[in-house]
């Protein structure tokens, strides 16, 4: 074996952040796809004549509004979380996560409002089951985010508040949920 | 992040089955990604032997092009089956068991990034992979029990979602676990190619997954509204060129990164050769900005230049063919270029041909005439749309990085086994690979420029020969792959294994640097990465120095 000489420690990279930045990639493109596709089925049945939302259906547009301002806070909450570790200022730390999944299960209780607001089933043509595709989607990366939000709480809580690398990782899959929600909030709530 | 294992030894009591059950609780549950890469690739062929068995029905099917004995929904779901298995049952696990085996090493990581993460996605796509074949034997192609349907798609859901995992922890593992002093310029084109071709799969599966979504939704609401032709519209584009030639990404890295060591000689430039890999990755972007498909349909008038509105419609049709065939068979020659440098004959210079040289040639230029194929379809005035010149074109891509494959894992056997596969052994399998891939493929091409339609039946009976060829291609591949498994199983498991020097192909590149095999994490001490080809630096220094002495 030819004896390469022994590298020093390597530098952290911050690896959980980069892999949160790959992920929020793949929960572009998956978004990005999916809309895209709404897209293209609306323009097709407006070409041909017809309408895309079904008559009768009306989406309760103050709930879509107030997710997409409650996501504001969500990224103030985490944004806080991130700064309140870096200056070991654990309970603001603490409470600012808890925050964060607390505001995050409130949009996704918005949308179940949703849900229940709009007299539309999965059944309901093509409008129907390719809304709730597309909310439901939403909704589970939501889920994501918040289970993401718990995790790193039950981490500091259990002590480990050296690991910060983790809330910037958990900063930057917020900001890409946000982004999601405002390309959904436009293309299926304002365009509808 | 770090590997946790413990030895089957310790973990179990002395008799043979707790050894065993030991054994395979070792492999199930290990965050060594050297293992779960096997498993992936292990899965991989097993898939492969499947869709090979689904490639010999249809080819059976075919022998008399005058009668059918399928129903027509049996047709559909044999053809989708077909091009499910060779995609998702076959090319990615193998591609993606390969960067998951070798990429760490190559990159001087102890460890993959998320090694958790990347079991997890083998088990995913495992599970998946079960689940569709479940639900493809319980008549759930597309347009069979409506219920195994909905079982398809969400096990084929579950299978995207796996590859996912596996890729993103491929990427995040070149972007942040390289050794210091590992530039991206100093990554090994292997490394490089599987880093690219990740980034290919984190831009295409999500979108492919997307239409799954739709697709399971609406059909389980019992719409199929979008059923109907959104299989066709929407999620067509993975299944097929140009979004195959991604797929065949890490076989390319693979053909560049033995060059250098069989020619042993520095790669000249590598830059030219990152940009090689790069376009083909480009392919990528077929699939998630241009899901129809694209066609140059001029009818008879390409050296007809019209009006303004003319040139605007030709380049039209020219560009995005251009860009999602033409760049990446660019790229694959650029390649090709750099192999035809290396080889020219010099003064004194020697070949190292190792027995995965010819497994690697082998599988990149049958990925390239794929390519090649590929890139005449869409040219409507040749007539091969429709015809089976498409099936032909995929099967030499999917076959090409198998071969590649086969490659891979007898080049870094050293590494992952502790053992060196025989080359007398290997090339005449290689080449039995070879012939299997032309008999399978070529055949087709030939028949799809006389105009045999992509279907079972055909009109002239002239066309037989070509699929009879086509069958004993299936077989031969069947064949050669159960052979290297037996090949590989004999060396693996023979009594009188030796101990292998750390690195027996004189090799340049940071992976031979450790020992045989590579422990669980990798390096005992990660190196200092001066060069692109520390190993070749470091050798040289030492003939310099016992020249000086001596």
């Amino acid at each position: 074996m030819e004896a390469l000489p022994a590298g020093p420690a390597p530098a952290p990279r911050n690896q959980i952040v980069a892999g949160a930045t790959i992920a929020s990639v793949a929960i572009f493109m998956l978004t990005g796809g999916m809309l895209g596709v709404w897209a293209l089925e609306r323009r097709e049945a407006i070409d041909a004549g017809g309408s895309w939302l079904p008559s009768g259906v009306v989406i309760p547009e103050v709930p879509s509004n107030v997710m997409l301002i409650a996501f504001l806070g969500i990224l103030s909450f985490a944004h806080w979380a991130q700064w309140s570790a870096n200056r070991d200022d654990r309970p603001h730390t603490i409470f600012a996560l808890a925050a964060t999944a607390f505001v995050g299960v409130l949009v996704l209780n918005a949308q179940f409002y949703i849900y229940s607001q709009m007299d539309l089933g999965v059944a309901d043509g093509r409008y129907g089951s390719m809304f709730y595709a597309v909310t439901g989607a939403f909704c589970t990366l939501m889920i994501v985010g918040v289970v993401f939000t718990l995790v790193a709480l039950f981490r500091y809580l259990g002590g480990r508040t050296n690991e910060r690398e983790i809330l910037a990782a958990h900063t930057v899959i917020w900001y890409a949920l946000g982004l999601v929600y405002s390309a959904i909030w436009f293309v299926v709530y304002v365009t509808k | 992040m770090t590997t946790i294992d413990s030895s089957p030894e310790q973990a179990a009591g002395s008799s043979t089955i707790e050894r065993l059950l030991a054994t395979d609780a070792d492999w199930l549950s290990s965050t060594d990604s050297k293992k779960t890469g096997r498993l992936f690739v292990g899965a991989g062929l097993l898939g492969l032997l499947a869709t090979v068995v689904v490639n010999i029905l249809v080819s059976i099917e075919r022998l008399d092009g005058a009668d059918v004995a399928l129903d027509a929904d049996a047709w559909v779901q044999l053809f989708s089956a077909q091009r499910f298995g060779l995609i998702f049952g076959s090319a990615l696990p193998i591609g993606m068991g390969l960067a998951l085996a070798a990429v760490p090493l190559q990159v001087g990581a102890r460890s993959i990034a998320f090694p958790r993460l990347a079991q997890m996605g083998f088990f995913m796509w495992f599970g998946g992979f079960v689940l569709a074949c479940v639900a493809i034997i319980s008549n759930g192609g597309f347009g069979g029990d409506p219920d195994m349907v909905d079982l398809f798609l969400a096990a084929h859901g579950l299978m995207v979602l796996g590859l996912v995992a596996g890729a993103a922890s491929i990427v995040t593992t070149v972007l942040t676990t390289r050794a210091p002093g590992m530039t991206m310029r100093r990554v090994p084109f292997f490394a490089f190619s599987c880093f690219i071709y990740g980034i290919g799969l984190l831009l295409t599966l999500p979108v492919l997954l997307g239409s799954l979504v739709f697709l399971f939704v609406d059909h389980r609401s019992g719409e199929g509204l979008l059923f109907a032709d959104g299989v066709s519209e929407y999620a067509q584009w993975a299944f097929g060129q140009p979004t195959s030639f991604l797929y065949a990404l890490p076989v390319i890295g693979l053909f560049a990164e033995m060059l250098p060591v069989t020619f042993a000689k520095r790669t000249p430039f590598r830059g030219l050769v990152f940009g090689g890999l790069t376009l083909v990755g480009i392919a990528a972007l077929a699939g998630a900005t241009q899901q129809t498909a694209f066609e140059v349909p001029w009818a008879g008038s390409q050296l007809y230049v019209g009006d303004s509105d003319d040139v605007a419609t030709k380049l039209g049709d020219l560009v995005p063919w251009a860009l999602f065939h033409l760049l990446p068979l660019l790229g694959a020659g650029i390649v090709l270029l750099m192999a035809l440098f290396l080889a020219k004959p010099e003064k004194g210079a020697k070949v190292n041909f190792t027995a995965a040289f010819p497994f690697a040639v082998f599988g990149f230029s049958m990925v390239l005439v794929g390519m090649a194929g590929a890139a005449l379809l869409p040219i409507v005035d040749l007539g091969l749309l429709g015809t089976v010149f498409d099936e032909a074109a995929l099967v030499y891509v999917v076959y090409g990085l198998v071969l590649g494959a086969m490659g891979a894992m007898v080049y870094w056997s050293p590494k992952l086994w502790g053992v060196e596969v025989d080359l007398k052994a290997v090339a005449p399998l290689s080449v039995l690979g070879l012939i299997a891939t032309i008999a399978a493929s070529f055949p087709h091409y030939i028949a799809g420029f006389l105009g045999q339609e992509a279907g079972f039946t055909y009109a002239d009976s002239d066309m037989q020969i070509w699929n009879v060829i086509v069958l004993a291609g299936h077989v031969l591949m069947a064949l050669t792959v159960l052979a290297f498994i037996g090949l590989l199983a004999k060396t693996v498991f023979r009594d009188d294994v030796e101990s292998l020097a750390d690195d027996p192909f004189d090799a340049h590149t940071i992976e031979w640097a450790t020992t045989s095999p590579a422990p669980a994490d990798n390096f005992v001490d990660v190196p200092m990465i001066t060069s692109a080809e520390p190993l070749l630096d470091a050798k040289e220094a030492n003939r310099v120095t016992e020249g000086s002495d001596s």
